[in-house]
């Protein structure tokens, strides 16, 4: 998927003025936030749950080479097909193959964020398949031909309007009104692909070391389908993913659902192990799984580790006022919110989304919310910090910050400086008492609000003075 | 291979580990694949067949109880002809031979092909905590049978309620030497949320999960 970064401040100002997003957006506010707040409090001990699953992340990504030879290992032993891949064209490649390998025309998909990463839709289909997104938010989009907003409801940017008007344009339907309408028409629509696809693609929450197995969390039950339907199943996994053990599972289960959509459990978990065994009547007669490291090794040797515990619940984004009133799409490549301003500039590059790390009031909504505590407010200061070591900020930000750390080290100077801006700010202001626009540098601050005008004297000043009285 | 091994090494540096994994870390990881040691739970004192119950409910399954296994071709007539749906379709071949007949039910022992209405599954053991069937495949237990139809029907003896997704690894450990192709955990029909957050029943799997334990 191209990066568009770069473009987040018109991107988030074009958002904020889009009256259908906007609704859509209110619509979803606070509802996940409110089901996860529900739900964890099913658990006595959420708390010492989460810290565990920290934990068994942080220890998955210790011995995270020993775990995926142990992981592949079993998967051989089951008859599982394993490929590695180190670009997202290496990884495309690798599922072109395979599918001219085994004469595949047609292949239904199961969500995958490293196949939005790779762009993995757009190049089968240039190779010549026909390729079907079968999450119903994932169908959405595709039909749309638009990227997600959200990594767990992809198409929460859409109206119901929208989507009926879409539907009938592309399935040469009567216009739909109803919402449980508009999922039974693509139900109905999507089965037979379900039954006649040659090729099914998933991705995969975890990959099991103990027994070599892939995993994938669904509610719809398209994932169930794309992994037993098609008779060559491809999986692709990003390094991180892999568990230790099935109790390790089990654990961040507990989290996982409840973070996401506030469930106590999804509705289908499926472990896959091998292909079809001889005795069987269903499943695939190959089964491949790619594991991908694209930039995962990179950041696991840097100062945001911690972000590759991320398991993908989407929490994080739920909870952040930037998200809930921008939405998805202004981040500009896969991943949105919080984590995609920590993983877009460490996977695509540090100065292709300078932006996303500033992006944000770090007020921890998010750092409290992650059901692996990732500190995302401090991986994201790191990034700022990094920005600055690259020289990477504007001129103008950088001479303003040299101008200030000269005046802030000479006392006096500065506190005649701030005495003079402090009388300044209060003619500024006016009897209003409010600063309705600060000069350029700081013009985009009085934008939308007003600045209270300082009251004519400095902290130091009233200091100084009671330490007198 | 060189992409696999360029990979390991890279995390190994990443990790500030030397070229080759040390006796030490084989140690480490080996001792923690083999113990399978759970880590914290939460509080599981309840009653679990009441909870299983209770759970399924909660994930808008619906519940059945019936003595016997002789007991559940009337009881899945009930269920079905209750809800006006059809009464024919396909079942695992472990349960083809109750008699459907007399219960004025057809089913059939074989994989779903896509058209049948009704599918009837056994399931490997029942989890308490969620109110989720714990399915496995197999050369009788065909995956497709609890997925295509639009009612899935679950017969589960009761002793096997078990408490946590935990306890099923450990039972599943116990009678199987090794992980067959797929393991499904089923929580209640299959559903999304994805058109302005509104809950549907009936996405791409079974509208209705309909559960009947066999008490003896
Ligand atoms: S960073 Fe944490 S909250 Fe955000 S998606 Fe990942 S696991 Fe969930």
């Amino acid at each position: 998927m191209q990066v568009t970064s770069q473009q987040f401040k018109q991107a988030a100002s074009r958002k904020l003025a889009d009256h259908k997003l906007q609704t859509a957006l209110m619509n979803a506010r606070g509802r996940l936030v409110a089901a996860r707040a529900r739900s964890i409090q099913e658990l006595d001990n959420f708390e010492e749950i989460r810290q565990a699953a920290a934990d068994i992340r942080d220890h998955c990504l210790a011995y995270l080479d020993v775990y995926l030879e142990e992981w592949e290992r079993n998967a051989r032993a089951a008859g599982t097909i394993v490929h590695w891949a180190e670009s997202h064209e290496e990884m495309n490649r690798l599922v072109l193959e395979i599918a001219r390998r085994n004469q595949v025309r047609k292949v239904i998909k199961s969500k995958s964020m490293l196949g939005e990463e790779s762009g993995l839709n757009e190049y089968l289909e240039e190779g010549g398949l026909e390729v079907r997104e079968t999450d119903l938010g994932e169908y959405i989009i595709q039909q749309a031909g638009e990227n997600p907003s959200h990594i767990i409801a992809p198409a929460v940017h859409k109206s119901k309007d929208e989507i009926a008007d879409l539907f009938a344009e592309k399935h040469k339907r009567p216009r739909l009104t109803e919402i449980e309408a508009l999922t039974h028409e693509a139900r109905e629509i999507l089965r037979p692909h379900f039954l006649d696809a040659d090729m099914g693609i998933t991705g995969a929450n975890f990959l099991v070391a103990e027994t070599g197995s892939t995993m994938i969390v669904t509610n719809e039950g398209n994932g169930r389908m794309t992994t037993t339907m098609p008779r060559v199943h491809v999986a692709v996994a990003g390094i991180e993913k892999c568990l230790p053990t099935l109790e390790d599972f089990s654990l961040l289960m507990r989290l996982l659902a409840r973070s996401a959509t506030g469930q106590s459990i999804s509705n289908y978990l499926s472990f896959t192990t091998g292909p079809k065994r001889p005795a069987d009547k269903d499943g695939p007669d190959e089964f491949h799984v790619i594991i991908v490291d694209i930039g995962r090794s990179r950041v696991l040797g840097s100062a945001l580790r911690e972000a590759l515990r991320c398991i993908r619940c989407g929490a994080c984004m739920n909870h952040c006022p930037v998200y809930q009133n921008i939405g998805g799409h202004a981040y500009g490549w896969v991943y949105p919110g919080p984590i995609g301003s920590v993983l877009t500039p460490a996977y695509v590059g540090i100065d292709k989304a300078l932006d996303l790390p500033n992006a944000a009031t770090l007020c921890n909504q998010c750092g409290v919310a992650c059901p692996v505590k990732i500190p995302l407010p401090d991986l994201m200061r790191k990034l700022r910090e990094r920005q600055v070591e690259l020289r990477l900020r504007p001129g103008g930000e950088r001479l303003g910050l040299k101008v200030w750390a000269w005046l802030a080290t000479r006392p006096r100077l500065y506190a005649l400086a701030t005495r003079i801006a402090a009388r300044l700010g209060r003619l500024a202001g006016g009897r209003e008492r409010l600063i309705h626009w600060l000069p350029p540098g700081a013009s985009q601050w009085t934008l939308g609000r007003d600045m209270p005008a300082p009251r004519g004297r400095t902290f130091r000043d009233i200091y100084a003075a009671r330490r007198r009285a | 291979m060189a992409t696999r091994d360029n990979i390991l090494k890279r995390i190994r540096a990443a990790n500030g580990r030397s070229a080759e994994a040390s006796f030490q870390e084989e140690q480490i990881a080996g001792r923690r694949l083999r113990s399978h040691d759970r880590g914290p739970l939460p509080r599981l004192d309840w009653e679990p067949a009441a909870r299983f119950r209770e759970r399924c409910l909660a994930m808008l399954s619906t519940v059945d109880e019936v003595e016997r296994l002789a007991d559940v071709p009337e009881a899945v007539a009930r269920y079905l002809r209750g809800l006006d749906l059809p009464t024919s379709g396909v079942c695992w071949p472990e349960l083809a031979g109750l008699d459907w007949v007399s219960a004025g039910l057809a089913f059939e022992g074989r994989p779903s092909r896509g058209d049948d209405m009704v599918g009837i599954t056994g399931a490997f053991c029942g989890i308490a905590e969620t109110g989720t069937l714990m399915l496995l495949s197999g050369e009788d237990w065909h995956a497709t049978t609890s997925l295509l139809p639009e009612t899935h029907v679950a017969v589960l003896p009761a002793a096997r309620i078990l408490r946590s997704m935990e306890d099923g690894w450990d039972l599943l450990r116990r009678e199987h030497s090794r992980l067959p192709r797929q393991v499904n955990f089923v929580s209640g029909p299959s559903r999304t949320a994805d058109i302005e957050m509104t809950l549907v029943m009936g996405a791409h799997g079974p509208f209705r999960v309909h559960v009947v334990l066999v008490n003896s």
